[in-house]
C-alpha cells in the first residue's frame, strides 16, 4: 500500500511536517500545500530535515499555493516536484489512501 | 474514482474550504465522482447563507452552493457540529424551537454516520482542515 | 455486500484548548456502529487526551475524558500511542488512563486497549490502514 500524505502548515508553525516525515512509509508521497509549501524552501532551518526525507519519500508542492505566497520555483529544494490541483487529484487516485497531517 | 471530502474549517478563517473547493473542481474535471462533501467542526459554517463577503472577494458559500447545483453534489453539514455553531435548517428550527434558519442552498444537515458511510463507500477520503 | 475497511482515526491535538479531541471522539463512537476494523492513533499533543485525572470543574466546561473508558464497549480496542510523542512530553504509560476491553475471542478476558508503539511500528500500522480520518 502507498499513501499520499498532505501537510498544510509551515514547519515553523506546527510540527505536522516533522511528524509526517517521521511516520511516512518508504516510497510514500508527501504533498505540501497551503502554508505547508514553506517547507519546500531551501536554506531554511527545516530544509535539511526535508532533504534527508527525500531519500525515502517523494515530495511535491502545490504550485498554486507557492505562487500565492510568492515562493518561486527557483527557491525550493531540488527534487521537489511542483504540481497543480490536477496533479493533486492524480496523486490521490494513484496512491491507496490520503493521510492529512493538519 | 469516488472521492469523499471532509472539510474541518469554516470559510475565510482557514484556507481549508478553498483548498477543498479547488480539489473538488479538479476531481470533477478529471472525470471523478464526488460521493459526498462532509462539513465537520467549524466546517459547518460553510453552510450558512448569511455571509456577505466584500464584492471584491470570493464568495465561498456561493461557490459550494453552485457546485452542488451544477453537479448534483451531496454537501452534508454535521448535525451535532451544526447545533453547536448555529447552522439551522427548517427541520432543526422546528425541532429546537429556533426563530429562523440559515442553511445555504445545496447543503443538508445530517448525522456523523454520513461521514462514516462516505469513508466506507468511497475509494478515497481527502481531509482539509487546520 | 459490505466491505470491512481498516479505519484509522488520527488524534494529534490536546484536549480542551480546541474541540478537535472531543468531536473526533464523537466520530469514533458513531463510527463504531458501522462495524469497520477500527484503530485510533494518538500522536504529538494527541497523547495528552489520554492523560488521567482530568478535572474541568473549575474551568466550567464538560469533562469528556470518561468517554475514552467506554471505547472498549464499542469494540474500539486498538488504541496506539506513539512512544516518541510520550517521551518528548515527559510522559509514560502510567500517566495515561487505564483503558480496557473484554476480548470475546478469549473468554471475555479483560485486556489493555492502549498499545504504546514506536514511530517505526506506528508507520507500519498506518501503512496498513485504508481510510484515515484527521481532525
Amino acid at each position: 500500500m502507498s499513501t499520499l500524505h498532505t501537510v498544510n502548515k509551515s514547519p515553523f508553525d506546527r510540527n505536522s511536517l516533522e511528524t509526517c516525515l517521521r511516520l511516512a512509509g518508504k516510497g510514500n508521497a508527501v504533498l505540501l500545500l497551503e502554508d505547508g509549501v514553506y517547507g519546500a524552501m531551501k536554506g531554511s532551518n527545516a530544509s535539511s530535515m526535508v532533504e534527508k526525507a527525500m531519500s525515502d519519500v517523494s515530495i511535491y508542492a502545490l504550485g498554486a499555493d507557492m505562487k500565492a505566497r510568492g515562493v518561486d520555483e527557483s527557491k525550493i529544494i531540488d527534487g521537489i516536484k511542483v504540481i497543480d490541483y490536477k496533479g493533486f487529484v492524480e496523486l490521490a487516485a494513484e496512491n491507496d489512501k490520503v493521510n492529512a497531517w493538519l | 474514482m469516488k472521492f469523499a471530502i471532509q472539510v474541518n474549517e469554516g470559510p475565510y478563517n482557514h484556507q481549508a474550504s478553498v483548498s477543498a473547493l479547488n480539489f473538488v473542481r479538479a476531481a470533477v474535471d478529471a472525470g471523478h465522482e464526488i460521493f459526498r462533501v462532509f462539513f465537520y467542526h467549524d466546517g459547518v459554517n460553510n453552510g450558512t447563507r448569511y455571509t456577505t463577503p466584500p464584492q471584491d472577494d470570493i464568495n465561498i458559500v456561493k461557490a459550494w452552493s453552485e457546485l452542488a447545483e451544477k453537479h448534483n453534489m451531496d454537501l452534508v453539514v454535521c448535525v451535532a457540529a451544526a447545533q453547536r455553531r448555529g447552522i439551522v435548517d427548517e427541520g432543526e428550527q422546528e425541532r429546537n424551537g429556533k426563530d429562523g434558519n440559515n442553511i445555504a442552498a445545496g447543503f443538508r444537515i445530517s448525522g456523523l454516520g454520513q461521514l462514516i458511510e462516505a469513508g466506507i463507500q468511497s475509494d478515497r477520503l481527502v481531509v482539509f482542515g487546520d | 455486500m459490505s466491505d470491512i475497511k481498516k479505519f484509522m482515526y488520527v488524534n494529534r491535538t490536546a484536549p480542551y484548548g480546541t474541540i478537535y479531541a472531543w468531536e473526533s471522539l464523537e466520530v469514533v463512537l458513531i463510527g463504531a456502529a458501522f462495524e469497520q476494523d477500527v484503530a485510533c492513533a494518538f500522536i504529538d499533543d494527541g497523547v495528552y487526551q489520554l492523560v488521567k485525572g482530568q478535572n474541568t470543574t473549575e474551568l466550567g466546561i464538560k469533562n469528556f475524558s470518561p468517554t475514552y473508558s467506554a471505547l472498549g464497549d464499542y469494540d474500539v480496542n486498538k488504541i496506539y500511542v506513539e512512544k516518541e510523542s510520550l517521551e518528548a512530553r515527559g510522559l509514560t504509560i502510567d500517566d495515561l488512563m487505564d483503558l480496557k476491553y473484554e476480548d470475546e475471542d478469549d473468554d471475555w478476558a479483560e485486556k489493555d486497549s492502549i498499545h504504546v508503539v514506536s514511530a517505526a511500528e506506528l508507520a507500519d500500522i498506518l501503512e496498513q490502514q485504508e481510510v484515515v480520518f484527521s481532525f
